[in-house]
């Protein structure tokens, strides 16, 4: 699952996240949130694709019965509504395959949807996030790829070593609205948005830290902090 | 103009835009994912947003204009524009969106006429008001001065 790669002898990790959506808008929004948050991305338009590129297609059932190498992904995330394959479609794909299922799957949707919200966390998914996605959803996704993000020294800011914050995955994460993480050294991630209606999701674009670091979540209730963003790290 | 002038210029003319719903917090969302490196992030995505939500108004105006309208097609296309000018910041986009696919539901074929021309004007609107910010920014950038950081507490 690490990803080592050298670099004028310098050995470093990078998380790669393969990311999955049919909107041509935020395939580019995606990648960059990914990127600028130091992230190795492969960007795909549909879950047909993401299967075939990680090798899990119709045409095989098993992708050590021949010598077809497929992507090495550390974390997939993809948007719910697409046409043909859902994400949800997706997610029950990967999770029912022995070889992909430990691969942590985040779903997106436009739609604050509790129910679909519950039945994709029911199926596996590590996450669900309210789009547009803000960099603090990004921020929060990184604590999830703790198995590249534990050797990774400066990168990931020291909270790398929570393991996924163990196997119970909160489903009101989504409405926190405090974060360890902001309180941290890291660049504070919030953005200054002004009105309520500007997004649909019910957290304030903060991020919740899943790190053993945390007591039971709800328990940080920090204001939220409106902070100018400095450049990008 | 002096460059001071016309970053307060760039501010005012911004500020507007928020004040006046146009664009919401997510747009400031963008703006931080530019840098040096993609000092053209925002100009890049707000292109894509317009190439893409021409064509869906196209799509739809075709789609409302047949004998027998499809709704579900229709709500297909507004829940793109929808997601697509939110995650853009194109805030009164996103609630014609809204409205509009509202009225999908109830198959009312003259209230999504209506809804279609109000997108349409919204989209124009918010377009005409992005290419006058990136010329202001444009003509900042072109005098040697930088483009302020927002910073908004309302």
């Amino acid at each position: 699952m690490n990803r080592v790669m050298e670099r004028d002898g310098v050995v470093s990790e990078q998380v790669h996240v393969l990311a999955v959506d049919d909107s041509l808008v935020d395939r580019k929004v995606i990648e960059r949130l990914l990127k600028i948050s130091a992230c190795k991305v492969t960007v795909v338009d549909s879950g047909i694709s993401a299967l075939q590129l990680l090798g899990l297609d119709e045409q095989r059932t098993t992708s050590e019965s021949d010598d077809f190498v497929g992507l090495k992904v550390d974390l997939i995330i993809t948007d719910y509504c697409m046409p043909g394959m859902t994400g949800y479609d997706l997610l029950k794909k990967i999770k029912g395959s022995s070889t992909f299922r430990e691969i942590p799957v985040v779903i997106m949707s436009s739609e604050n949807i509790l129910p679909r919200i519950d039945r994709c966390l029911e199926e596996g998914a590590k996450d669900f996030i309210v789009k547009p996605v803000k960099l603090s959803d990004v921020k929060r996704l990184k604590n999830y790829m703790s198995t590249a993000t534990r050797e990774v020294s400066a990168a990931a800011g020291g909270f790398g070593g929570g393991g996924g914050g163990g196997g119970g995955i909160n489903k009101r994460k989504l409405s926190d609205t405090s974060t360890v993480d902001d309180m941290s050294s890291s660049p504070p991630s919030i953005s200054p948005s002004i009105t309520p209606s500007s997004s649909s999701s019910p957290s304030d674009s903060s991020s919740p830290s899943p790190s053993p670091l945390s007591s039971p979540i709800r328990a940080l209730d920090s204001p939220i902090r409106r902070l100018k963003m400095s450049s990008a790290d | 103009m002096e460059v001071g002038q016309m970053q307060r210029q760039w501010l005012d003319y911004t500020r507007s835009l928020f004040i006046e719903g146009f664009l919401d917090g997510q747009f400031l969302q963008l703006e931080q994912l530019q840098d040096d490196n993609n000092p053209d992030f925002v100009v890049e995505v707000v292109s894509l947003f317009f190439q893409d939500s021409h064509k869906l108004l196209n799509d739809l105006t075709i789609a409302l204009d047949q004998k027998s309208v499809d709704f579900k097609k229709i709500d297909a296309h507004v829940h793109q524009l929808k997601g697509s000018s939110s995650s853009i910041g194109a805030q009164r986009v996103k609630n014609c969106c809204i409205a509009f696919r509202n009225f999908c539901e109830e198959q009312n074929t003259d209230a999504c006429l209506k809804c279609l021309h109000q997108v349409k004007q919204e989209c124009c609107l918010v377009k005409n008001k992005l290419e006058t910010l990136f010329r202001l920014e444009q003509q900042i950038m072109a005098a040697g001065g930088s483009i302020p950081m927002m910073e908004l507490s309302f």
